[in-house]
């Protein structure tokens, strides 16, 4: 269609005033596997289906942290996800540097978004091939930000990014009005069951292997959880689905 | 400039290169000279156990025959089993200090875990040697738990050579410390080898050390900051040193 003659590179307009290259890669954002994020009062949890290329390899990094108190799940080029936490986690070292204190995540989120706006606008660049869940915790409290390689944030409460993502979207709409008041260990089941959504039309295993959790706080420094304490919330995760299965309370089919 | 004389040349000499009548001159040049360091004092030392680590570090700092604060900390710790300790320069103490936790932050990001302390230590002399023509002026002792959970102490100079060695001191009141570690703990003058210090009697030798550096060595005294690492960690307390 005519829309081929004007998506050669991000430094061309549409006469429908979009800059395709930057659309296709936000296509490449969905084409990453499922991650999500949410927010309580106090905490936010990230959560991350890791995709293993072959059964022989090792499942592929999703979640990054940036410095004690940020981190970020990625969707889209991998490689686009490992600059930016270099990035990321320099504009966090010179800001300790400078002022002795935590860079707040709002700015660091649009120091990420000014850098991303750069590779739109120039000849020889290409947008990054990434969307990132950003969660951290700051002076005012709790954040979750989406970045786009448009360049473009936003702010959620609650989000998924990444292929099948809207199952765990729904899933997200259903119950985050409850995340505000609910306890760490709940916020995570709710990541798990958001992915298990987003995993369920594929028919993928959820384990301790497949799965990352993230948490961050006030007074919980960002933290991927260990096998071990992933484990733990898998067997409780496993132990109401067959509850619900078994039980009377019909299951939760939206 | 033609005609003008400075006090720094002869009326005779200054006749036979210029060839004119000499005027005096206002401003002669003069050579200024920037003076970038200064030694605001103290004592600093280490001592390695078979699975732990003893360091001391006064408080005091001192600028000429002034003492600036009473309660100025010379050590950083760096990981969960490992504390830099810095005489010297405190304003270079405190640049070098901020970029190693950065660099130190940076190595955990890229290898998901803690540098060890023969890593940190590797890392400290490759850094003070890129200011090889503009040293740091920090004499620089790192402590902490190697690998195989024994103690390690490393001492360095300026410029980054180290080693590693069963004990050390930098700063002002680095011979007198020495000369007693020396003596209780190297034990190179005695052929009789008696058992060596535990724990407890190692940190109150330190002590004692720390107390005699203070009597003499005028730059030592106030408090002294005490670290003990072993298998828990690093593990800080404070002392009374005298004031004067």
């Amino acid at each position: 269609m005519y829309r081929n003659l004007y998506d050669t590179d991000p430094t061309t307009w549409s006469p429908q005033g979009r800059i395709h290259q930057i659309e296709y890669a936000m296509e490449a954002v969905k084409q990453g596997t499922c991650v999500v994020g949410l927010r309580s009062k106090t905490h936010v949890v990230l959560g991350a289906l890791k995709k293993a290329q072959t059964q022989m390899s090792s499942h592929q990094q999703k979640l990054y942290k940036v410095d004690d108190h940020v981190g970020f799940a990625a969707s889209g080029l991998t490689a686009d996800a490992r600059v930016l936490a270099s990035y990321m986690r320099t504009q966090c070292q010179q800001e300790k540097y400078e002022f002795d204190e935590a860079l707040p995540v709002g700015r660091l989120v649009a120091d990420v978004g000014d850098r991303s706006q750069a590779n739109t606008q120039r000849m020889g660049k290409r947008p990054y091939g990434v969307g990132l869940l950003v969660a951290g915790s700051d002076m005012t409290g709790p954040h979750l930000f989406e970045t786009c390689p448009s360049g473009n944030y936003f702010e959620y409460e609650a989000m998924a990014l990444g292929s099948r993502c809207q199952s765990a979207k729904t899933y997200l709409e259903k119950h985050f009005k409850t995340f505000k008041e609910v306890s760490v260990d709940d916020l995570i089941m709710h990541a798990l069951k958001a992915l298990k959504k987003a995993s369920e039309t594929a028919d993928d295993e959820i384990t301790a292997e497949s799965v990352d959790i993230a948490i961050v706080g006030a007074e919980q420094k960002f933290k991927i959880l260990s096998n071990e304490e992933l484990q733990v919330y898998l067997d409780r995760l496993a132990s109401e689905v067959t509850a619900a299965e078994g039980g009377e309370a019909p299951m939760d089919t939206t | 400039m033609m005609g003008e004389w400075s006090s720094g040349e002869g009326l005779q000499q200054h006749m036979q290169s210029h060839g004119s009548v000499p005027r005096p001159v206002s401003n002669p040049p003069m050579e200024h000279r920037f003076m970038p360091y200064q030694n605001n004092g103290g004592t600093v030392f280490a001592v390695a156990g078979p699975t732990y680590a003893v360091a001391m570090a006064d408080t005091r700092l001192s600028s000429g025959m002034r003492i600036l604060s009473r309660n100025t900390t010379k050590c950083t710790q760096l990981t969960s089993k490992c504390v830099v300790l810095t005489g010297g320069m405190q304003a270079e103490m405190v640049e070098l200090h901020k970029r190693m936790k950065i660099l130190i932050t940076q190595y955990e990001h890229a290898h998901r875990r803690e540098p060890s302390v023969n890593a940190v230590a590797q890392l400290l002399s490759t850094r003070l040697y890129f200011k090889r023509f503009f040293p740091y002026y920090t004499f620089n002792v790192v402590v902490g738990l190697d690998e195989e959970g024994k103690g390690a102490v490393y001492g360095y100079d300026a410029i980054g050579s180290f080693e590693r060695i069963p004990y050390v001191s930098q700063g002002t009141g680095a011979e007198l410390v020495t000369s007693v570690l020396d003596n209780q703990i190297g034990k190179t003058n005695q052929t009789k080898q008696l058992e060596p210090l535990d724990k407890t009697d190692l940190i109150d030798l330190a002590k004692d050390v720390i107390a005699a550096a203070g009597e003499r060595d005028i730059y030592t005294g106030d408090y002294a900051e005490v670290y003990v690492i072993d298998e828990t960690g690093v593990n800080k307390s404070k002392v009374d040193l005298r004031k004067e």
